[in-house]
């Protein structure tokens, strides 16, 4: 499946899609355009008359990252992943994030962002998100973010969100990997979503609205196969703390989870 | 079958974490395997690649079902063999060569290191078209030159699927290196994983392969040696600028297994000699991405010839073979006993290896493979670091014996950041580079190139140390700004190794042509060219440009010109530049040898003169095969 995406098809189908695909009036120029000096015309019996240079196209890529796949206690799941396509500089991205607890969808929500690479650990991305609510009408938000790697090897994402009505959120993440063998990988996470705004109908609060933190160990049987355990944390603060206590809604929650993380 | 315990003495990664998974060293259940009923026969290479001499050969690229590792791949070879057939020519005579493609894809093959017409050189896109499916193309050149050379596809990732051979070419004149057995010893890295796939996982995490990352026992370790503000200190800069000291190969064993003359080390390639003969080795590194560490213990090596061209004879016991470099040496084993030809990775993640003995009944000792290495700030192009509180002393004593670094030129190094100042740097009184080295009319590529001032041949470059704004993009992590010479460096991970083990190591600096140097001229302009790349994002380029985004490299007839490299990677580079030699600036002009591949060593510099003799468009390259796609210009010689 791979292959149909990798050079050898580039190789036989013109690489259409290449980003960057640069103009080759200047790299491989008609022979013709050789100053006629001697010796020159000789070395040209076979020279090419077609730029297929193996090199000369833009490798395009699919990756699939499934970052969660779990099942969490209180016959809770979640699921969070991204895929994105492209070469180095441009990538469509998609991530999606899907959370259950007590049996009922909480969160379900998809971006679909343009990503493109600003500096050399960072990508700038902008695109939509769809909240897909069971209860109350789906929004849809405006994105604009960066994504990469920070100093220490922080796993970053950062989003800004602007919803069609107006209202605003911030959602900062960050992970880090810390390596116990070349197999075991303790991986911690932080989660703050902030709101510009209160929304008793979310359920989400002016300012810091609410944290979330894992800690997930898990064995990489192959780089791209890795099952977890661990636990994850999630608690309301401020103003959503207050709407969840009328509700009778308890502000912190506290499960182990299980799952599976892999790529492809 | 047993498979070799992997030892490492004074290591500075805790043992265990190489215990766990070794490479792959061969089909160790074969013997299982052949008891039983059905199994299907496994690939029996030859016990030495056939030789084929003469001035006309047919070369048949195909595919070969073979079985390497218990599984049965397909490779694909030349007349089915891996590597394919040595070619053995004469100086003066001319050669045919028909090449016909029996594969559902184009192929092309690429006489490596042979100064021949453009059109004969067999690059696609660049020399001519390539070969078709089913097509024969007929490449006829005049042999100019003796020596060890080799031949390989380039078209697509083949050379890591088997498209490889050898080429020996015997002096028209007597042979000044005389010996009384000669063999081939031809290496290469196989996977049983498609390239595209290998090519596919870098892209998408670049440290795919990298079993040696850096653990909590490592840095556990490192606390209780150094206490923790040391250690913050020391792993400071790495941590700020997200780059890995472990990082030494690209692809490691743990997808490779490493092949001597087709053979795994299971296998164990078997070469005969008989007592009182001195026997000539035709050392080729014919891998896609595998750098490898030669010795035979218990015999010292003389080496006569370095990319196929004698030098003066110089006795190691131990030598570095970059992707694509050919090292022949000289060895006189002792009747009595066997000895093991051990051909470690740089980064210690697995070996190749095969036997001289004067009897096929007898074995030598397969030895454990050296400590892995580790990068230091140096490798960064931090320069030698005299005075660096961060550094690391205690792992690298052997950096006492760098006799080539300038201290004096290395400025203030409390300035890590890396920022655009560097370019500034220093202006006060050195000479400014222009983009086009006097030569605007011949258009192409903008690049770092000095006049004037450019010291004599053979010394190599003084010139500033300047980065282009090209490399300030996403594509680029890293920008040396003290390069080292990478001259007297025998490279990362052999530095300790005369302190350690009491071995002779060669170095560039060794290097030195039999015969005078001809030609006398000095270099009219001197191109400095950066070789850059982001690990993260698994993307290599030169001057931060990728291949697909850069004009062709523009080359005047007759000129004579220097080419400095500078290494902005913590990789070890070998550059290859087709059609011309690289004259390898040693220090010395009265010898200065002849090469086609140059190691660039991590963070560091090296020159070379280039008598640009020959017309045509030429590939200039990484020949790191996954590098390949980025790292690569086009040379064009009007």
């Amino acid at each position: 499946m791979k292959k149909t995406i990798i050079l050898c098809t580039a190789l036989t189908a013109p690489a259409v899609l290449a980003q960057g695909h640069h103009d080759h009036t200047q790299t491989a120029a008609p022979v013709n355009t050789y100053p006629a000096t001697r010796g020159a015309g000789q070395n040209l019996e076979h020279a090419p008359d077609a730029p297929d240079h193996v090199m000369d196209h833009e490798v395009l890529l699919t990756k699939v990252t499934i970052d969660q796949l779990e099942a969490r206690e209180d016959d809770g799941a979640a699921l969070e992943g991204s895929a994105w396509f492209g070469g180095d500089r441009d990538k469509l991205w998609f991530k999606t994030e899907v959370e259950r607890a007590e049996g009922e969808t909480e969160k379900k929500e998809l971006q679909a962002l343009y990503s493109r690479a600003i500096s050399p650990y960072f990508d700038l991305q902008a695109g939509v998100r769809h909240d897909f609510e069971p209860e109350s009408d789906s929004r849809n938000w405006a994105v604009v973010g960066l994504n990469g790697l920070a100093p220490y090897f922080f796993e970053v994402d950062s989003a800004l969100f602007v919803g069609e009505d107006g209202d605003s959120a911030l959602r900062l993440e960050a992970e880090y990997e810390l390596l116990l063998t070349q197999q075991w990988v303790l991986s911690p996470e932080l989660e703050l979503n902030f709101f510009g705004q209160n929304n008793r109908e979310t359920g989400t609060g002016s300012g810091l609205s609410d944290i979330e933190a894992g800690l997930r160990l898990r064995y990489e049987f192959t780089p791209q196969f890795a099952p977890y355990f661990g636990i994850n944390y999630e608690k309301k603060v401020g103003n959503a703390a207050d709407f969840a206590r009328d509700d009778g809604e308890s502000t912190s929650e506290t499960t182990w989870v299980v799952g599976l993380r892999t790529w492809f | 079958m047993k498979r070799p315990e992997i030892k490492k003495k004074n290591t500075a990664i805790p043992s265990k974490s190489l215990s766990r998974r070794t490479f792959v060293t061969g089909a160790a259940a074969g013997a299982a395997l052949l008891a039983v009923p059905g199994a299907r026969a496994r690939y029996r290479p030859q016990a030495a690649p056939q030789t084929l001499r003469g001035n006309v050969f047919d070369l048949q690229v195909g595919y070969t079902p073979v079985n390497f590792t218990g599984r049965e791949r397909t490779a694909v070879t030349v007349n089915g063999a891996l590597p394919g057939p040595v070619l053995r020519w004469r100086e003066g005579e001319t050669v045919t060569l028909n090449v016909t493609n029996k594969l559902a894809h184009d192929t092309s093959i690429h006489w490596h290191g042979m100064i021949l017409p453009s059109d004969m050189d067999g690059v696609p896109g660049l020399s001519f078209n390539g070969i078709r499916p089913g097509e024969t193309f007929t490449y006829r050149f005049p042999v100019r030159q003796s020596g060890t050379y080799w031949y390989h596809s380039h078209s697509d990732f083949q050379e890591q699927q088997g498209l490889y051979g050898s080429i020996v070419i015997d002096p028209a004149d007597a042979d000044p290196v005389t010996s009384d057995r000669d063999h081939v010893v031809f290496l290469s890295d196989w996977s049983d994983e498609s390239p595209h796939d290998i090519y596919a996982k870098l892209k998408k995490e670049g440290h795919y392969y990298n079993r040696r990352r850096r653990t909590a026992g490592d840095l556990w370790n490192e606390i209780r040696e150094k206490g923790v503000a040391r250690t913050w200190n020391d792993r400071k800069m790495w941590n700020e600028m997200r780059m890995s000291d472990r990082d030494i190969s690209d692809v490691t064993g743990y997808t490779y297994t490493f092949l001597m003359n087709g053979q795994t080390p299971d296998a164990n390639w078997t070469a005969l000699f008989r007592q009182g003969e001195k026997v000539r080795l035709r050392f080729i590194n014919g891998s896609a991405m595998s750098i490898f560490d030669i010795r035979i213990p218990g015999l010292k090596m003389t080496v006569v010839a370095s990319d196929g061209q004698n030098i003066e004879p110089v006795s190691v016991d131990e030598f570095r073979i970059g992707v694509a470099e050919t090292y022949d040496v000289i060895v006189e084993p002792d009747g009595d006993s066997a000895y093991t030809l051990f051909a470690q990775t740089i980064d210690r993640s697995g070996y190749a290896r095969g036997t001289l003995t004067p009897d096929p009944a007898m074995g030598a000792a397969v030895p454990d493979m050296d400590h892995a290495p580790v990068l230091t700030h140096r490798d960064m192009g931090m320069g030698a670091m005299s005075g660096m509180g961060s550094m690391d002393h205690s792992r690298h004593g052997a950096m006492k014996n760098m006799g080539d670094m300038d201290h004096s030129q290395h400025g203030d190094m409390s300035n890590m950041e890396d920022t655009d100042h560097s370019r500034h740097s220093g202006t006060g009184s050195t000479p400014a580079y222009t983009l086009h080295g006097g030569r605007p009319e011949l258009g192409g590529m903008q690049g770092v190139w000095y006049t004037g001032n450019l010291g004599h041949a053979g010394h190599g470059s003084d010139s500033p140390i300047a980065h282009l704004p090209s490399e300030y993009g996403y594509g680029v992590d890293m920008r040396s700004q003290m390069p080292t010479s990478g001259l007297h460096d025998p490279g990362i991970g052999l530095r300790d190794h005369k302190q350690r083990y009491g071995r002779r190591v060669l170095t560039y600096a060794d290097i030195r042509n039999l015969t005078p140097t001809i030609d006398r001229r000095e270099p009219t302009r001197e191109l400095q060219l950066h070789l850059t790349g982001n690990m993260e994002r698994y993307m290599w380029s030169m001057d931060g440009i990728k291949f697909n985004d850069a004009e062709p490299l523009m080359l005047k007839y007759g000129e004579r010109i220097r080419i400095t490299l500078v290494n902005d990677t913590m990789m070890t580079h070998p550059i290859h530049l087709h059609g011309m030699w690289s004259e390898l600036e040693t220090g010395d002009a009265e010898a200065i040898p002849r090469k086609h591949t140059v190691l660039v060593q991590p963070g560091s510099k090296i020159s070379y003169l280039v008598n640009v003799d020959a017309y045509g468009r030429w590939a200039y390259h990484c020949h790191l095969l996954y590098h390949m796609p980025g790292m690569f210009r086009e040379v064009r010689v009007v």
